[in-house]
């Protein structure tokens, strides 16, 4: 036991935790714990919006692995937090937030920038605290970072009333913590697994369909050794994306509203199809009531409450995906004959040929072909995050990922603004690997003033800004479901891009050909300030494939 | 309602503490899930509490609230009871208007007839407290309707397992 303020306890049990790097803004009601960053060795990255520090902290937890942090102060400061906050949660995405709060005796008199941030955050947190007694600081901070990174990820907040940062109290930082109703882990069950494996053994036309889960949990190469045993296809969720080397033979791409034409076409006729992390989201099932109907679905997830929830399953298996497919491996490599499959072999590489013909057909700077070129550029272990909409789509359709972690998308909560914050966080987490936000000028916009931080803190990132001066995913559906009635999408051409961006002391450069781009690229790569490319593009294209609004995933429009 | 649907008793024991009552009401009120009535009270360890929920739904419905409850952080134990293995009492405050002596003396005797109590006698008025099962608080209440009935105060179902089967921490 040892006796210090709250805030130094807190700086005490971060750095127990390894914690380097907090993305926040200080205010009033959390300069205790900012008095302490002062002496600390733990890197705080001022960001300019708390909604950013929490997307930096999410971008973090997803390209390293480890938990995210970020800070906010009281009132606004805590609100601004809550779009990242629900961003990690609904793609369980592992960070802590923490926020001050007004004095304890303050509490409920509405004082200035008082909020009940803690009931504003309960849906949308895996859990919530407010600490009422400083001595609570280090098991409290304990407790958020073992639930943040445990069973399914997701976010924790941790409310600190600013008098409980300077209370001085007995501190200890090795008690145990307590948890009764949360027990994360799950082994597989052996019976659910023997189970899986006569399905799967017996499957004529067995298909994985991969979600963030197996990235999460490290399983990929357990799932590609399962994929490649039984030369079973894997089609991704959108946060699936990375865990299959996408130029292998075996892998379809995403599925999904705009999934790949394979995906679309081979998931629907799977006759046991293993799912593994993910949780049947709308757009990734199409209507839900046809999903793969003829289909025996085995349903891996950690998380129970998945179970059963969209789709209903014939042998569900609630466990970590990693444990439960290396005890589905051990048991069907003694039991499975090989078959070649050689049909289905074919029509997947049929299917991914049509995809490969649509981008073929495009001329100019048309996003597909842009996005091709982009990959034969970048390294390998360049880490891709987007915003949200075309862009993202066009990402997911067209840039291939070939390790997981290296595709970070807002996908749950499609928080447009979310990339390039989370772009910073990902270059944090990994300085050495290049980093680029697939951007539209739409979502760019809403978070570009964090151009100010990755200049000032040094961590360059590329930006590249498909630009087609529209809401570009509103436009297509008033395009293609409202009679071409545009309305509140016309962005103008609004700001210049390169302008923009040399304002923060970044560097800005537009292009006008396929050429221009890989030369740009190839600048923002090698150089050491955040690059803004600005792309016109048409605001007539569409992102196809596109299964319109609760279809089925194989009636879609080829484009 | 339709046919699949029917009155089902939950039993949860969860961490003894504020917010958690917030947060359990607040996911249900996300998941779209319809409580018919929540009663909460310090269960046999002090930093527990007792939770019992009745719900209208299906048993995938059910189901779904199960799970969802026990994803919860502060929800250690949740348990759907089985209506022949448990017993279950809700506790009703009733205020009956007494126009006259005879009035006054029928509900008094229907109070004996359903083991209920008098507890507050005023002029105009009397106060009735009844305790049994959903069934038997039904009819009382509809007993008194037509005497007029001026208040209806219930605390919700509460529950336990018969026997030595139990939902309790281990």
């Amino acid at each position: 036991m040892v006796r210090m303020t709250g805030a130094k306890a807190l700086i005490k049990a971060l750095q127990k935790e390894k914690v380097d790097v907090i993305f926040g803004i200080p205010g009033g009601a959390i300069l205790p714990v900012y008095d302490e960053f002062y002496d600390s060795d733990i890197r705080h990255i001022l960001m300019r919006h708390e909604q950013c520090a929490a997307h930096a902290a999410d971008g973090y937890a997803r390209a390293s692995g480890r938990v995210g942090v970020c800070m906010a102060t009281s009132g606004p400061g805590a609100t601004n937090l809550v779009t990242g906050i629900a961003n990690a949660y609904m793609d369980s995405s592992p960070i802590v937030a923490f926020t001050g709060q007004v004095p304890r005796p303050f509490i409920g008199k509405d004082a200035f920038q008082e909020t009940d941030i803690v009931g504003i955050t309960t849906p949308i947190t895996k859990c919530n605290f407010q600490v009422t007694d400083a001595s609570q600081i280090p098991t409290t901070v304990k407790k958020a970072f073992y639930i943040a990174s445990t069973g399914r990820p997701g976010p924790v907040l941790i409310d600190l009333p600013k008098d409980v940062q300077t209370e001085v109290a007995e501190m200890d930082f090795d008690g145990k913590i307590e948890l009764r109703g949360y027990r994360p882990n799950h082994e597989p069950h052996p019976i659910q697994v023997k189970k899986a494996v006569d399905l799967l053994i017996n499957a004529e036309r067995p298909v994985i369909l991969a979600g963030g889960g197996v990235i999460s949990s490290n399983a990929c190469s357990e799932l590609l050794s399962i994929a490649e045993l039984l030369l079973a296809p894997i089609a991704t969720t959108l946060l699936g994306k990375g865990c299959i080397p996408e130029n292998h033979p075996l892998s379809l791409g995403m599925l999904g509203m705009h999934g790949t034409i394979a995906s679309n076409k081979i998931v629907p006729e799977a006759d046991v199809l293993l799912a593994v992390g993910t949780r049947f989201s709308d757009r990734t099932t199409g209507a839900a009531k046809k999903f793969c109907v003829d289909a025996k679905i085995i349903h891996i997830d950690i998380d129970t409450s998945e179970i059963g929830k969209n789709i209903r399953p014939h042998v569900p298996i609630v466990a970590d995906a990693k444990k439960a497919l290396q005890a589905i491996y051990e048991n069907l490599v003694q039991h499975y004959r090989k078959n070649e499959r050689s049909q289905l072999m074919r029509k997947v590489q049929e299917l991914k040929r049509q995809q490969e013909e649509i981008v073929n057909s495009k001329e100019g700077l048309s996003p597909p072909r842009l996005l091709t070129e982009l990959r034969k550029i970048l390294p390998e272990e360049t880490i891709i995050t987007t915003e949200v909409g075309q862009n993202q789509m066009w990402a997911a359709l067209y840039l291939k990922t070939y390790k997981p972690r290296t595709f970070i998308s807002s996908g749950g909560l499609g928080t447009m603004g979310f990339g390039f914050p989370a772009a910073i966080g990902a270059k944090t987490a990994h300085p050495e690997v290049p980093v680029v936000d697939i951007a539209g000028d739409g979502s760019f916009i809403m978070t570009e003033q964090d151009l100010a931080s990755s200049v000032t803190w040094n961590i360059p990132v590329t930006v590249i800004v498909l630009n087609n001066s529209v809401l570009g995913m509103v436009a297509q559906w008033q395009r293609l479901f409202y009679n071409r009635r545009y309305s509140a999408v016309d962005l103008g051409r609004i700001p210049d891009f390169v302008k923009l961006a040399e304002a923060y002391g970044a560097q800005g450069l537009r292009v006008g050909s396929i050429e221009e781009f890989t030369k740009a690229i190839k600048i923002g790569l090698n150089s050491d300030v955040t690059t803004v490319i600005d792309v016109p593009i048409s605001s007539e294209e569409n992102v196809f494939p596109m299964v319109p609004p609760g279809g089925e995933l194989d009636k879609f429009v080829a484009g | 309602m339709n046919d699949n649907e029917k009155i089902q008793i939950i039993s949860a024991i969860v961490e003894h503490k504020p917010g958690v009552l917030h947060s359990i009401s607040n996911m249900f009120r996300r998941r779209g899930f319809n409580i018919e009535s929540i009663s909460v009270g310090v269960a046999e360890q002090k930093d527990l509490a007792r939770m019992t929920i009745t719900i209208k739904g299906d048993d995938r419905t059910v189901e779904q609230v199960v799970k969802q409850l026990k994803k919860l952080i502060d929800v250690v134990k949740v348990s759907i009871l089985d209506p022949s293995e448990s017993v279950t009492r809700e506790l009703a405050l009733i205020k009956v208007s007494t126009s006259d002596a005879r009035v006054r003396s029928d509900i008094i005797n229907y109070t004996e007839i359903f083991k209920g109590h008098v507890v507050d006698v005023a002029h105009e008025s009397l106060i009735i407290e009844i305790t049994g099962d959903l069934d038997k608080i039904n009819a009382f209440i509809e007993l008194m309707r037509p005497f007029g009935v001026k208040e209806i105060a219930r605390t919700g179902i509460t529950a336990l397992t018969r026997g030595m089967r139990s939902v309790k921490m281990e």
